[in-house]
């Protein structure tokens, strides 16, 4: 009777292993490094089975000639050696696995903290730094510590204007930013199989804010159908007994709308209390929330309005991108005053655009808050899309369950 | 593996950005993130971490992936990093770079010398000697080499 990271690792937790990876994939801003490693190590070569890809998407486009010299370096190794490559503009490294790569029962590593979103798939999705990585081009392997696993048992149905980025919000509260470092979050119960793909992509990725090596769903019904969707195949996960080191338990009907305040991720508030905090930028996209369903539910709270603060629009991917044009989402979007980025990273990491200005204030629906992350002397709220897209609408910081 | 150095204390859930800011990344100059290290929280910082053990809370190196990090202090003349816990991506990566973590709570005094082995497993500060969990053997390999570049380097 295993958890499912011990299924996919093939070892009880504690156990070190040696585990060939099915997808290695790395960034504009890793990739470099990775790739200055993997030369020192002195062996021109990449390991066989795994399937390797480079997306460029937190310096995108390039802010100028040093980064554009270093992804100039970076796009030409990729192109040599014939990994999948997505060029500035095909979206964020995370959403583009999760749109046609990860399958159920993967082992999948990225060379960026919030690898952990595909962990909604029921693969074991972790995150690496770029010598790891340099490594996994070498031998298409590398090694894990089997982490035991801690359980988010979901009950009941999401009502009112709450959205799995809250109950995100509310587990990493609950846990800390260290509380589950080194072990796996498995979602879990009737309410987890209710959610949608996106909004299980929303509650793994911030699996890592608690300080998990992974957040997994196993792969049902919504799973199976999502993938089918996308001309994809994979199976369902049954679930068995085993025997979790945590268990926590959330209803979904309890779930309010929260932010978490400036600079920690784990101190999180209902968004009433925080109501009419002036704001200087609202930001909706990246690796949480930049998805098609988020826009689209952004559209619906703006459409026919204007927002009274800069509000910054930046879709997942040019998939998103896409199919928010065709039908009409973008319109409603840029009709209501905001400004729309090239599908990427946008403003979430401060590298190159979006940046706020000292004493500025900003509500983002990505997924950490930390001191100067946006700029030098911002403030950095976390919320929801329906917090953000409320909060535009007012210019301060509002609940959506008074608008 | 033995290492001595002074202590530089800091505090609890030190991330990665305020180890080195992301505005410092957009380069592959190491002197760079050397340089801004920790500029968020303490700009004077810099020149008090060569030779130095820095002594921190829980959960250092948490959030962003960013190698450039664990780089930054190793460029600065870091010579260990001891607190109660460690991130799990920054351990990997300090480990792969050739910096030593120590998984131990010490009351951390400013100044005072810090000596380990991280073969043996102790930790010794102000007169008192700790036993800590030695790292495992692998990990130790990768240090001894002088980082995974290095260990891939002999191991053909």
């Amino acid at each position: 009777m295993s958890t499912l990271s011990e299924r996919i690792l093939g070892a009880p937790a504690g156990d070190y292993v040696d585990r060939k990876v099915d997808r290695a994939y790395a960034h504009d801003g890793t990739g470099v490094l990775a790739l200055e490693a993997w030369r020192r190590m002195g062996k021109d070569r990449l390991g066989k089975e795994t399937r390797y890809s480079i997306q460029f998407d937190h310096i995108a486009p390039a802010n100028n000639s040093t980064t554009a010299t270093l992804q100039h370096e970076l796009r030409e190794f990729a192109r040599e050696k014939s990994m999948r490559f997505s060029e500035v503009g095909c979206g964020i490294c995370h959403q583009i696995m999760c749109e046609d790569e990860i399958l159920p029962g993967e082992i999948v590593v990225g060379a960026d903290s919030h690898s952990v979103t595909g962990g909604a798939f029921g693969a074991f999705a972790t995150g690496v730094g770029a010598t790891d990585m340099a490594a996994i081009w070498l031998t298409g392997e590398t090694w894990f510590k089997v982490p035991s696993s801690a359980a988010i048992h979901i009950t009941g149905k999401l009502s009112g204007a709450a959205e799995a980025k809250d109950l995100a919000l509310a587990y990493v509260g609950k846990l800390g930013t260290d509380g589950a470092t080194n072990q796996a979050l498995e979602f879990v119960g009737e309410g987890a199989h209710s959610l949608s793909m996106d909004e299980r992509f929303v509650l793994s990725n911030l699996s890592v804010e608690a300080g998990a090596k992974a957040g997994l769903f196993y792969a049902d019904d919504v799973t199976v159908r999502y993938l089918r969707e996308q001309g994809r195949a994979g199976t369902v996960q049954a679930p068995e007994p085993c025997t979790y080191c945590r268990e926590l338990d959330f209803d979904l009907a309890d779930i309010v709308p929260l932010v978490a305040v400036p600079h920690r991720v784990d101190t999180v508030r209902p968004v009433g209390d925080l109501a009419g905090t002036p704001l200087d930028q609202v930001f909706v996209g990246t690796c949480t929330n930049g998805r098609y369903s988020d826009l689209a539910r952004f559209a619906r709270w703006v459409k026919g309005k204007k927002v009274a603060v800069r509000t910054i629009v930046v879709p997942a991917s040019a998939a998103v991108l896409k199919k928010a044009i065709r039908t009409g989402v973008l319109a409603d979007i840029v009709e209501a005053g905001c400004t729309v980025g090239t599908p990427g990273c946008g403003p979430c990491l401060g590298y190159h655009m979006g940046v706020l200005g000292e004493g500025e204030v900003c509500l983002s629906t990505a997924n950490r808050n930390f001191k100067n992350r946006m700029g030098v002397g911002g403030e950095i709220y976390l919320g929801s899309v329906a917090t953000a897209a409320a909060s535009a609408i007012k210019g301060e910081i509002a609940s959506p369950e008074a608008a | 593996m033995q290492g001595k150095g002074t202590a530089v204390c800091l505090p609890a859930d030190i991330d990665t950005d305020i180890v080195i800011a992301g505005r410092y990344l957009r380069t592959k100059d190491r002197s760079i993130w050397a340089t801004h290290i920790f500029e968020d929280l303490d700009p004077g910082i810099a020149p008090r971490l060569n030779g130095a053990v820095i002594v921190a809370g829980k959960n250092f190196g948490c959030g962003s992936s960013r190698e450039q990090a664990a780089i930054a202090l190793r460029e600065a003349g870091v010579v260990a990093v001891i607190a109660p816990s460690f991130a799990r991506i920054f351990f990997r990566n300090a480990i792969n770079i050739g910096l030593p973590l120590i998984e131990c709570d010490l009351s951390c005094e400013e100044g005072s010398g810090v000596a380990f082995d991280l073969t043996e497993g102790w930790v010794e500060n102000n007169g008192k000697r700790r036993q800590i969990r030695p790292l495992s053997a692998r990990m130790q390999d990768i240090l001894k080499a002088g980082g995974l570049v290095e260990y891939w380097r002999d191991h053909p």
